[in-house]
């Protein structure tokens, strides 16, 4: 027995059968008449955000912070194209989401409409799939099966471009039994061959490294690197995708690899002779220049998607399954060549390791003038805050700076924007977030280049009693162009100075919009400003922390550089070799 | 540079066509040509794709495609196993004093005429790219007023049928 519905009624109840529970949008005219059933919806809290960029953000966040598949909406045309920027960030960073567009009615498709874009036709390259429906009948199996390619393999974005006339017209409600997408079937089970071989190789190998990405907390795979980790006792990297994967208390934990990572996890890699690669993609960020990458590194390289294997360093066991799987299985065979009396033996690996570990440890200068460091305010408020907390950062320094000196204990408490780099990340994304877990305190580490792109959004967290927390790492430039134009282009500050100090007054905007509004200025009141901002917690609070703006982020390998290039600071190279 | 003939099935969707061409472009591979029709099954189309590859490997390209949700099967056609043909029309010049030496060239080609005009004759002919172009060269002195070349469409020798063993598509 079938149901007769509006293609808007039956877009809201696809959206409630798929387990939506929350939506962050803005309507507009062809996705009007969605809005009306919405309205009426008792499961779907619908939140009304400023800016279209901010509801895909928040849609990433939440997605990030729970494992569930975040969910937007816009209108056609402008509201569609605000979109792209977060469905570009999803798709880079592997953020389950789906997007629902308003189109025009399917008659004025392809006649330059007011608000017509073909959002479809320009999403292609930055969906993993999308749709445009024009016959209501089709909605209910479009939303199901957006939901579940968002969701399953390789998480991504999924768009779901809907005419209005199809949200207007009439037809039997028909909820899919199945899925049936005979062209989508993702491998999550590993080859058990090359599990045995993986094992065989790291037990031989004398100078392993798990050098672990963002797919093994995309996975919930942490539990069981933890039990690779410790069986094995091989060292430990964590990529920008993946802080919080592997417990930075951790004594096997290097820290990051990549552009600015600690020497100990870039040397290790550069050092290694097995790499085994988990839910990563040898991004260029973390490789520096490839064809000096790792060099003596054999590789075994496990990921959900095929087509990463390979595509940047040729691979020596390539394990196609998802990462908790592939884990386990290794984890199961390295006991059992463990009780054959195969043991690895990486003792004189960890001297190398720890050794560097010592001598070059993540660190900072103070600013000789006594002006407030940018790294000590992020070690501070980590060391407040705790490893309960979520952390969102924007784009640059102050993200660099958050990635190194937050101290992470648990997968999922780290949100940023890893592979598109969209400044203007972490307001709505802490906002999503804190939707997605609203008893845990949720800080935006954000710069005040990223905060201006994006901080009308303060205004929907207040109404909506959305308290986050904003640490506004202010040095009054877009820093880390800075910092390049200081080390590459002769201290020529080319449009870098945003002159923040000044303008706007942080304290003033953040009242404005209903936040309680802090300002720190010194080292003495950091601790107790941040003290004072976790105690507030009946409406979103911003802290202006006025930093230094010469602070540099170090340890840093310079763009196209080898790794092994890396400078720990200014003009200062790491020795590789021992002296004793 | 190489070149690869790869024969794509894919769901007949609105829209396949654009994503997958903006795949090749989107991952830096230049598309020599490209030919998508109807299967024997209505519900699957085929491309045949001819890529020539420089610089990165057709591994990634191939492994992208099959991440299309719309994808079914990719298959990379050897020359040697696969018979491979082309279509060409060719509209040439004609004088009554020439005009019985180009038929003779059109049959020795096995081309076939299929327009007359007073001054001009259309050419059909299909083969493989080789014997195309041999056909072209030879007509170039006489005046080519327009002409007109289809992609490759190719399929396997042998009884085994691509689609059969699309279990995928099903």
């Amino acid at each position: 027995m079938s149901e007769q519905l509006t293609g808007a009624q039956s877009l809201i109840r696809s959206l409630e059968l798929a387990g939506v529970d929350t939506i962050f949008g803005i309507p507009g005219g062809a996705i009007l008449p969605a809005y009306d059933p919405l309205m009426d919806s008792k499961k779907v809290r619908h939140i009304l955000v400023r800016h279209e960029q901010g509801a895909g953000h928040a849609a990433e966040g939440y997605a990030l912070a729970t494992g569930k598949v975040g969910v937007c909406m816009a209108t056609s045309g402008p509201g569609a194209t605000n979109l792209v920027t977060p469905i570009a960030d999803a798709h880079m960073d592997s953020v389950p989401m789906v997007a629902i567009t308003g189109q025009v009615p399917s008659k004025a498709i392809g006649t330059d409409a007011f608000q017509e874009a073909d959002i479809r036709g320009i999403t292609f390259p930055i969906t993993k799939h999308n749709y445009l429906v024009t016959n209501p009948a089709d909605i209910p199996k479009a939303i199901h099966e957006a939901f579940h390619i968002a969701s399953t393999g390789r998480p991504g974005p999924v768009l779901v471009d809907i005419s209005k006339d199809a949200l207007n017209k009439v037809a039997d409600f028909v909820w899919p039994s199945e899925i049936n997408l005979p062209g989508y079937r993702p491998t999550t089970k590993p080859n058990n061959k090359q599990v045995r071989e993986a094992a065989s190789l790291i037990l031989s190998s004398k100078k392993p490294v798990l050098y672990i990405g963002g797919g093994v907390i995309k996975a919930s795979a942490h539990k069981e690197l933890l039990e690779l980790a410790t069986i094995t006792q091989i060292p430990v990297v964590t990529t920008l995708m993946a802080r919080g994967a592997f417990p930075d208390s951790h004594p096997q934990h290097l820290g990051m690899p990549g552009m600015h990572g600690t020497v100990a996890a870039v040397g290790s890699l550069q050092q290694s002779d097995l790499l085994i690669a988990l839910g990563t993609r040898f991004d260029d960020r973390v490789t520096g220049d490839l064809s000096s990458f790792a060099p003596d590194a054999k590789i075994i390289h496990a990921d959900i998607d095929p087509a990463e294997i390979g595509k940047n360093r040729f691979v020596d066991i390539p394990i196609v399954g998802d990462a908790k799987e592939i884990i386990l299985q290794l984890v199961a065979a390295i006991k059992d060549e463990q009780g054959k009396g195969s043991v690895g033996d990486y003792e004189a690996w960890w001297s190398t390791l720890n050794h560097l570990r010592e001598t070059y440890p993540l660190g900072y200068d103070l600013p000789i003038d006594g002006s407030l460091s940018p790294q000590y305010v992020i070690e501070r408020l980590s060391d407040i805050t705790g490893p309960d907390a979520i952390y969102t950062a924007g784009v640059g320094q102050h993200q660099m700076w958050a990635a190194q000196f937050v101290k992470y204990e648990k997968p999922g408490t780290w949100l940023n924007s890893g592979g598109l780099g969209t400044m203007g990340f972490a307001v709505p994304a802490a906002m999503g977030a804190k939707v997605g877990m609203p008893d845990t305190t949720v800080w935006a580490i954000d710069g005040d280049g990223c905060f201006q792109m994006t901080n009308q959004e303060l205004a929907t967290c207040s109404i909506n009693n959305i308290p986050i927390k904003v640490a506004l790492i202010n040095n009054s430039s877009l820093g880390m162009v800075r910092q390049w134009q200081t080390l590459f282009y002769n201290e020529r500050y080319s449009n870098t100075d945003l002159q923040s100090h000044r303008f706007p007054d942080f304290v003033k905007l953040a009242e404005a919009y209903g936040c309680y509004g802090l300002r720190c200025e010194s080292p003495e009141e950091v601790d107790s400003v941040i003290e004072k901002a976790l105690g507030i917690n009946d409406a979103p609070v911003v802290i202006d922390f006025q930093v230094n703006k010469d602070a540099m982020v170090w340890p840093m390998v310079a763009a196209g550089s080898s790794n092994s290039d890396i400078k720990y600071a200014r003009d200062l190279a790491p020795k590789w070799e021992r002296e004793d | 540079m190489s070149r690869h003939t790869l024969s794509v099935l894919v769901e007949n969707r609105p829209g396949v066509l654009a994503r997958t061409a903006s795949l090749f472009a989107r991952r830096g591979f230049n598309i020599e040509s490209l030919a998508v029709g109807p299967t024997e099954s209505d519900e699957v189309s085929r491309m045949t794709i001819v890529v020539s590859v420089e610089g990165h490997p057709l591994e990634q390209v191939t492994k992208q495609l099959n991440k299309l949700v719309n994808v079914l099967k990719i298959v990379e056609l050897d020359s040697t196993q696969s018979v491979q043909r082309e279509l060409v029309l060719i509209k040439v010049k004609t004088s009554p004093q020439n005009r019985s030496q180009i038929l003779e060239t059109v049959s020795l080609f096995r081309a076939r005429v299929v327009d007359v005009s007073q001054d001009s004759v259309t050419i059909e002919a299909t083969g493989v790219r080789d014997k195309l172009d041999a056909l072209v060269q030879v007509l170039e002195p006489y005046g080519i007023k327009e002409l007109v070349q289809s992609g490759m469409v190719a399929v396997g020798r042998g009884q085994k049928s691509l689609t059969d063993k699309t279990s995928r598509a099903s």
